[in-house]
C-alpha cells in the first residue's frame, strides 16, 4: 500500500516538473471531426504565441454533452471548448461559461457585423454574449429539380401555396408509381418547428414559462403541416421506416427534403452519377409571397469556461480561429460552413450554386428558445405531432397537450423566477 | 452433511460467552489479533463506506428532491419534494414502457441464458469431449471481450440487407428482418446478443457445480436402468440446486440492470422499444439532468430486484 502510494507521489512529482518551463498550456475540447482537424490549424497559433501551447481533446458528439456536464460538476472543465449553440443556455444556467461582451468590445479581430445576425443572436443569452460562432449550420430545401420541372415547376417554390402546388403536381405526375412531394420524418422536430417559426410563433413564452403552441401562429403552421399528410403529399413515416434515404430520393419516392449542409457531401457521394445534375437546394419557402422563409440557426460556438485560469490566452485562440483565413482553412478541412462572411467569398463556396442556398438562408435564421429545457421540449413536439398526424388526437388536442407538457417541464423555471433567482 | 454440524456443536454451546462483556474478558493475545484484524479490515470497510453506503444514502435522499440542472448551478435551487418523484415516475408512460421492456428482457433472456449456460456446461463437462480447456476458453471469450467492439460485429450480423443472419434466414426462405430497426424485433435481437455475451460466465459456474455431483450416483442410476433424461432430471438438476440459486439470482440482478447492450446497439430505439429501466435512469440523470427522478428510478429498480431475489430464495427453500 505504502509503496504504491510512494510511486503515485513520485509520478505526480514527475508530471509536475515535466512541464514546459513557465509556458501556458491551453486545454481545448472540440467535438467529432472538428476536434480531429483543428489540430492542423494550431501550429501557426503556437508559432505566433511563443509560450502558449494548445492541447486538443477530441470528444465524440454522442458523449460530448455528458462529458462537459460531468466535467463541470467535477471541476475539470477545459479552458476553451466548442459548444453546439443550442447548448449555450444550459451552460449559462450552470454558470459554467464566461460572458464575452467586454472582450468583443475591445477586440480588433472579431466584428459582429462580419457574422450572420441570426447565428450571432444564438450566443446572446439574456442580453449577454457567451460564445463566438465558429461554424454555422441551418436547414434548407433539397429537391429533385427534374421531378419538379416535369411537374411544371422549373423554379423552386417561394411560398407555402407554391410549395403545396409543387408537391401536388409531383404526386399527380407520378403515374403508376407511388410518389410523395416531400419527406417530413415523424421523429424529427425541425420541420414542425421551422414551419412554426416561419408563421411567426415564438414557440414558448419564455418570460412567463409556458408553451405557446396552441396560439394561432403555431396552429396555422401545424395545420399546414398536417394537411400535407392528410392530402397524401407527405408519407406518414419516421426515419426508421425509410431504410435508405438516398436510395428513396434517387428513386423519386419523394421529391423534397428539409435538411442541412452535412447532406451536401452525402448526396454527392450516395446518389447515382446520372442524378448528380438532377438535385438542387433552395432557401425554404415562406408563408406569404415575397417574405423569405426562416430556418433554424444552428452551428457551433467557441466558449471560455469560468474556471479557466488562462482566459486571456483562451480568448487569443478564439480570435485566431475567427480570422477569415483560418475560417477558410477550416472550411477546406471540414466542409463546415464558415461563420465569418468574408470566408464565404475567399473560399469560393459562395459560387457553388448548392451552397448558395445556405448563404441566402443564413441571412434568415432564427434561434430556437434559449433555455436548457428546449431539447426536451423539442422531442415532445414531434411525439405530440405524430399523434395528430396519425389521427389519434385532433390538432387542437395535440397542441394543448403539448402546452401542458411544456408547462410541467418549465415549472422549475417559474418557481425560480418567482423567487427572484435567475433561472 | 451431519458431521460439520456435530463438530460445530461445542461452539454453539459456548454461546453464553457473549453475555460477558467481550472486550474485558479477552486475553491480550485476542485483543492484539482483533486490533490487527481491524487494521486489515479498515481499508476495505472504508472503501465500502465511501463508495457504496454513502452513494446509496445520497441516492435515497436525492430521490426526495428535485435536484436538476439549476441545482447543479446553485444547490439552493433544489427543493425537497418528498415522494413526488415517485408519483411522477408512476404516471410516466416512458417509465412503464421501459419497465415492460426490462421485464421482457429478464423473462426471455434470463431463462434462455441459464439454459444455454447449463447446456454448454454439460457439453464441456461430458466425458466424451476432447479439448475441454479449448472449448471452455472459446465459450468464455465473449464474457471478457469489450462490448463496444462486439456490438460493432453484431450490428453487421443484424444488418437488414448485408447481415449474415438475414442471409442465413434467406437460405431457408425466411424474409429479411430489420433486426434493430423494427420495434418488434429489436428487443429479441438485444436478448440474443446479451445471452451470447454472458452465458460463458454462468457456464463456468455450472461446470464447477457439475463436478461436485458424485459420479457414483450416475453409475448407480445407470445400473438401475435410468436413461439419460432421467439421470439429468433426478441427479443433475437436484445436484445443481444451490448452483441454480446462485446463477438464477445473479443473472436476474444482472439482467434487470441491462444498460450497455441497448445503449451501444440502439440507444433505446426504435420507438423506445429497447429502452431499459437503467437506460431510462441514465437519460433522466445524465441527458436531462433530473437527478431527483433518476435517483427515484434507482430506488424503484432496487426494490424490484430485491423482490425478485427474495422470490427466488423462497422458491428454492420450498423446493428443498
Amino acid at each position: 500500500m505504502s509503496r504504491a502510494a510512494g510511486i503515485a507521489v513520485l509520478l505526480a512529482l514527475c508530471c509536475g516538473c515535466g512541464g514546459d518551463g513557465g509556458g501556458v498550456t491551453l486545454r481545448f475540447w472540440a467535438m467529432g471531426r472538428e476536434g480531429e482537424v483543428v489540430r492542423e490549424l494550431l501550429p501557426e497559433f503556437e508559432r505566433e504565441n511563443p509560450g502558449l501551447r494548445v492541447e486538443v481533446q477530441q470528444i465524440p458528439w454522442t458523449a460530448a454533452h455528458e462529458k462537459l456536464l460531468t466535467a463541470h460538476v467535477g471541476e475539470a472543465t477545459p479552458d476553451v471548448a466548442q459548444l453546439g449553440n443550442t447548448w449555450l443556455s444550459e451552460f449559462v444556467a450552470l454558470d459554467a461559461i464566461a460572458p464575452l461582451d467586454a472582450r468583443i468590445a475591445a477586440s480588433a479581430t472579431i466584428d459582429p457585423a462580419d457574422h450572420f445576425p441570426g447565428i450571432w443572436d444564438t450566443n446572446v443569452i439574456e442580453g449577454r454574449l457567451y460564445g463566438v460562432p465558429w461554424y454555422v449550420d441551418t436547414r434548407v430545401l433539397f429537391y429533385r429539380r427534374d421531378l419538379l420541372a416535369a411537374a411544371g415547376h422549373p423554379d423552386p417554390p417561394a411560398d407555402w401555396e407554391e410549395w403545396r402546388a409543387a408537391m401536388r403536381d409531383v404526386v399527380a405526375g407520378g403515374g403508376g408509381a407511388r410518389r410523395y412531394g416531400i419527406l417530413l420524418p415523424l421523429n424529427e422536430w425541425p420541420p414542425t418547428v421551422i414551419l412554426g417559426l416561419q408563421a411567426g410563433s415564438p414557440l414558448l413564452d419564455v418570460e412567463r414559462g409556458y408553451g405557446a403552441f396552441a396560439q394561432p401562429e403555431f396552429r396555422r403552421a401545424f395545420d399546414f403541416y398536417l394537411s400535407l399528410f392528410r392530402d397524401g403529399l407527405a408519407p406518414p413515416v419516421s426515419n426508421n421506416e425509410i431504410a435508405n434515404l438516398y436510395q428513396e430520393f434517387a428513386r423519386g419516392t419523394f421529391a423534397m427534403y428539409i435538411t442541412g449542409p452535412w447532406n451536401l457531401g452525402e448526396f454527392q457521394r450516395r446518389l447515382p452519377a446520372e442524378l448528380q445534375d438532377a438535385w438542387a437546394t433552395a432557401p425554404l419557402p415562406g408563408p406569404e409571397p415575397g417574405v423569405p422563409g426562416v430556418s433554424l440557426a444552428g452551428g457551433s460556438s467557441l466558449v471560455i469556461f469560468k474556471d479557466s485560469p488562462h482566459a486571456d490566452a483562451a480568448w487569443k485562440l478564439i480570435e485566431f480561429l475567427s480570422r477569415p483565413q483560418q475560417q477558410a482553412r477550416f472550411y477546406e478541412l471540414t466542409g463546415d460552413l464558415p461563420a465569418h462572411k468574408t470566408a464565404w467569398e475567399t473560399t469560393g463556396i459562395a459560387d457553388d450554386p448548392r451552397a448558395r442556398a445556405f448563404r441566402t438562408q443564413l441571412e434568415h435564421v432564427v434561434s430556437t428558445p434559449k433555455l436548457p429545457e428546449w431539447e426536451q421540449i423539442a422531442t415532445r413536439v414531434f411525439e405530440r405531432g405524430e399523434t395528430a398526424v396519425r389521427g389519434a388526437s385532433t390538432p387542437q388536442e395535440a397542441l394543448e397537450a403539448l402546452d401542458r407538457d411544456v408547462a410541467r417541464m418549465l415549472e422549475k423555471r417559474r418557481w425560480l423566477a418567482e423567487k427572484g433567482r435567475r433561472p | 452433511m451431519r458431521s460439520p454440524l456435530t463438530k460445530r456443536s461445542p461452539l454453539t454451546k459456548r454461546s453464553p460467552l457473549t453475555k460477558r462483556s467481550p472486550l474485558t474478558k479477552r486475553s491480550p493475545l485476542e485483543k492484539r489479533q482483533l486490533r490487527a484484524a481491524a487494521w486489515f479490515l479498515a481499508p476495505a470497510l472504508l472503501l465500502l463506506l465511501v463508495f457504496f453506503f454513502l452513494p446509496v444514502i445520497a441516492g435515497l435522499l436525492l430521490g426526495l428532491t428535485d435536484f436538476d440542472i439549476y441545482a447543479i448551478g446553485s444547490p439552493g435551487n433544489a427543493r425537497f419534494v418528498g415522494v413526488e418523484n415517485y408519483a411522477r415516475l408512476l404516471s410516466n408512460d416512458v417509465f412503464w414502457r421501459s419497465l415492460g421492456n426490462t421485464l421482457f428482457f429478464v423473462a426471455l433472456g434470463g431463462p434462455l441464458s441459464v439454459a444455454v449456460s447449463l447446456g454448454t456446461a454439460m457439453l464441456v463437462d461430458a466425458k466424451l469431449t476432447r479439448l475441454r480447456p479449448l472449448f471452455r476458453t472459446i465459450y468464455f471469450a465473449p464474457v471478457v471481450t469489450t462490448l463496444v467492439s462486439v456490438a460493432i460485429i453484431w450490428r453487421y450480423l443484424y444488418h437488414p440487407r448485408y447481415g449474415l443472419l438475414n442471409h442465413v434466414l434467406g437460405l431457408v426462405g425466411v424474409g429479411p428482418i430489420d433486426w434493430l430497426g423494427d420495434p418488434h424485433w429489436a428487443m429479441p435481437a438485444i436478448v440474443l446478443l446479451a445471452v451470447w455475451k454472458n452465458f460463458g460466465y454462468n457456464m463456468l459456474i455450472f461446470v464447477a457445480g457439475l463436478q461436485a455431483v458424485p459420479a457414483e450416483l450416475y453409475e448407480a442410476a445407470a445400473i438401475d436402468g435410468a436413461g439419460g433424461w432421467r439421470r439429468f432430471r433426478h441427479i443433475t438438476l437436484p445436484g445443481l440446486a444451490p448452483t441454480f440459486l446462485f446463477v438464477g439470482v445473479t443473472t436476474m440482478i444482472g439482467y434487470f440492470q441491462v444498460f450497455a447492450e441497448p445503449y451501444v446497439m440502439t440507444q433505446g430505439g426504435p420507438l423506445g422499444s429497447t429502452r431499459s429501466v437503467v437506460l431510462f435512469m441514465y437519460e433522466e440523470g445524465f441527458r436531462w439532468w433530473r437527478i431527483g427522478t433518476a435517483s427515484a428510478t434507482a430506488v424503484v429498480l432496487l426494490l424490484i430486484t430485491l423482490a425478485g431475489a427474495l422470490l427466488q430464495f423462497r422458491l428454492q427453500k420450498e423446493r428443498a
